[in-house]
C-alpha cells in the first residue's frame, strides 16, 4: 500500500484519506486492504474522506460505489465525507447518484451519525 | 512623394492643432453630435484635444508607407483615450451614430487645411485625401467597434447581476438554508443556483436545504429534471434536500409527466419544509404558555 491513501481507526469506524493524486492502481489495491481491515477490527462503520479530491471521473466514482458495496457485505456503513461542490456537480453530471452511499458534511457529521445507528 | 505620405497632415496638425479643435468642434455642433446638454464646453474640448494629441502621435509613429493598423503599439494612446471617452458617452446616453459623426468630423478641417496647403492640388490633393479619409475612417470604426464593446460589457454585467439576483441563498437558521426560485427555471440558471447552493452549504456547513419552487410558474421535466439533480448534489455533498411549494396543481402535472423524485422529500409550504428541518437539526417549535 502506498503512502498516499491511509487508514485509520477513529472509534467504531476505519477512517479512509483519498488523496488528489491517487492513481488507479492505488485506489485498486486499497479495495483489497480495506475489506481485510474491516474485516479484522470488526467496525461498524467505513468513513471515506474525499475533501482534498478536485476532480473525479467514472472510475473513482464507481470504485467508491464499490468500497461502499464490499463494505455492507461486511456489515459495515460507508460515509462519503467533505465532498467539494465542483466534484459532487459532477457526478451529478456524469449520471452517477451514488444511491447507495451515505454522504456527511464532515468527519464530525458522519461520526455522530454512526454512534446513533 | 515628398518624404512620407503623412508629412503634409502631421505639418497641418503640428502647426495649427488648436485651430484643428477648434473647428473639429465647430463640424460637431453643425452635425448636431456634439450633445452640449450631456458634456460641458471645457469638457468636450478637453476630451477632442486628448484624442487629436494621440491620433498625432499615432500617425506619427504607426503609418509606415501608408500602411497602418490601430491594433499596432503604435496607436495604444489613442485606444487608451478612445476607451475612455466611449465609456463616458456610453454612461451618458450618446447613439452609436452620433459617436461616428463625432470622429467623422474630423474631416472637414483636415481636408480644408489640406486645400489650402502651397503645391498640394490635383492628384496629389487626391491622394492626400485619400490617406486622410482612410485615417480617420479607421479611427471612426475603431471608435464604433470600442462603444458597442462597453455597451456589450454594461449589458453583461447587467445579466450577471440578474442571475445573482435570482437566486439568493438564505440562511433561515442554524445550519438550514432556503432557496426561494421564482421564474422560470433554464439550464444556465439551473446551473448557477447549483454552484451557489452547494458552495453556500460547504461555507456554513448547512444539513438541510429548502427549495422552495413557489415562485415558480410551470414544472415541466426539464425543470423537474434540475431540481432533482440539484437535490443529488446536495446529497452527495453530505446535507438533506426538501422541496416545497409544490402546490396540487404542480402534484398533478409531475405525476402525469412520470417524474419520479426518489428519495427527495417534498413538502407543499414552506411552512411544513421549515418545521421539517428544525427538527431535523434537533430543534422543536413550541407556543408560550401566554398563548
Amino acid at each position: 500500500m502506498s503512502g498516499v491513501t491511509s487508514i485509520n481507526l477513529v472509534e467504531n469506524a476505519l477512517l479512509v484519506s483519498i488523496q488528489d493524486d491517487v492513481t488507479d492502481t492505488e485506489i485498486v489495491a486499497l479495495q483489497e486492504t480495506l475489506s481485510n481491515r474491516i474485516a479484522k477490527e470488526r467496525v461498524k462503520g467505513v468513513i471515506l474522506d474525499i475533501s482534498s479530491l478536485e476532480i473525479v471521473d467514472t472510475f473513482v466514482g464507481r470504485v467508491i460505489a464499490q468500497l461502499a458495496g464490499i463494505s455492507r457485505l461486511l456489515a459495515a456503513e460507508t460515509y462519503v465525507v467533505g465532498m467539494r461542490p465542483a466534484v459532487a456537480v459532477t457526478l451529478v453530471e456524469l449520471g452517477m447518484y451514488l444511491p447507495d452511499i451515505r454522504t456527511a458534511l464532515s468527519l464530525t457529521h458522519a461520526l455522530s451519525q454512526l454512534r446513533r445507528a | 512623394m515628398p518624404q512620407t505620405a503623412t508629412a503634409n497632415i502631421l505639418s497641418i496638425l503640428e502647426t495649427d492643432f488648436s485651430g484643428v479643435v477648434e473647428e473639429w468642434l465647430g463640424t460637431q455642433v453643425k452635425e448636431g453630435v456634439k450633445r452640449s446638454d450631456l458634456f460641458s464646453d471645457s469638457e468636450s474640448r478637453a476630451q477632442n484635444q486628448e484624442l487629436l494629441k494621440a491620433f498625432v502621435k499615432g500617425i506619427r509613429v504607426g503609418v509606415v508607407n501608408e500602411e497602418f493598423s490601430l491594433e499596432d503599439d503604435a496607436w495604444e494612446d489613442l485606444r487608451a483615450v478612445l476607451s475612455d471617452v466611449s465609456k463616458e458617452r456610453v454612461g451618458r446616453g450618446v447613439t452609436p451614430t452620433e459617436m461616428a459623426t463625432f470622429v467623422l468630423a474630423l474631416k472637414a478641417p483636415l481636408f480644408k487645411r489640406l486645400e489650402a496647403m502651397p503645391g498640394v492640388e490635383g492628384g496629389k490633393l487626391v491622394r492626400e485625401v485619400l490617406m486622410v479619409t482612410r485615417l480617420v475612417d479607421a479611427f471612426a470604426i475603431y471608435t464604433n467597434e470600442i462603444f458597442i464593446g462597453e455597451r456589450d460589457q454594461i449589458i453583461e454585467r447587467q445579466r450577471q447581476e440578474m442571475l445573482e439576483l435570482s437566486t439568493p441563498v438564505v440562511e433561515l437558521w442554524d445550519r438550514v438554508l432556503t432557496l426561494p426560485l421564482i421564474g422560470t427555471l433554464d439550464s444556465v440558471r439551473a446551473q448557477e443556483v447549483m454552484e451557489n447552493l452547494l458552495q453556500t452549504i460547504l461555507e456554513r456547513q448547512a444539513e438541510v436545504v429548502i427549495m422552495d419552487i413557489t415562485g415558480v410558474g410551470t414544472v415541466d421535466t426539464q425543470v423537474a429534471q434540475h431540481l432533482l439533480r440539484a437535490a443529488a448534489a446536495v446529497r452527495l455533498m453530505g446535507a438533506e434536500c426538501i422541496i416545497s411549494g409544490i402546490s396540487p396543481m404542480i402534484a398533478q402535472t409531475m405525476v402525469q409527466l412520470g417524474i419520479d423524485v426518489g428519495t427527495v422529500s417534498t413538502r407543499s409550504s414552506i411552512r411544513a419544509a421549515l418545521s421539517d428541518a428544525l427538527q431535523k437539526v434537533g430543534y422543536v417549535i413550541k407556543t408560550t404558555e401566554a398563548s
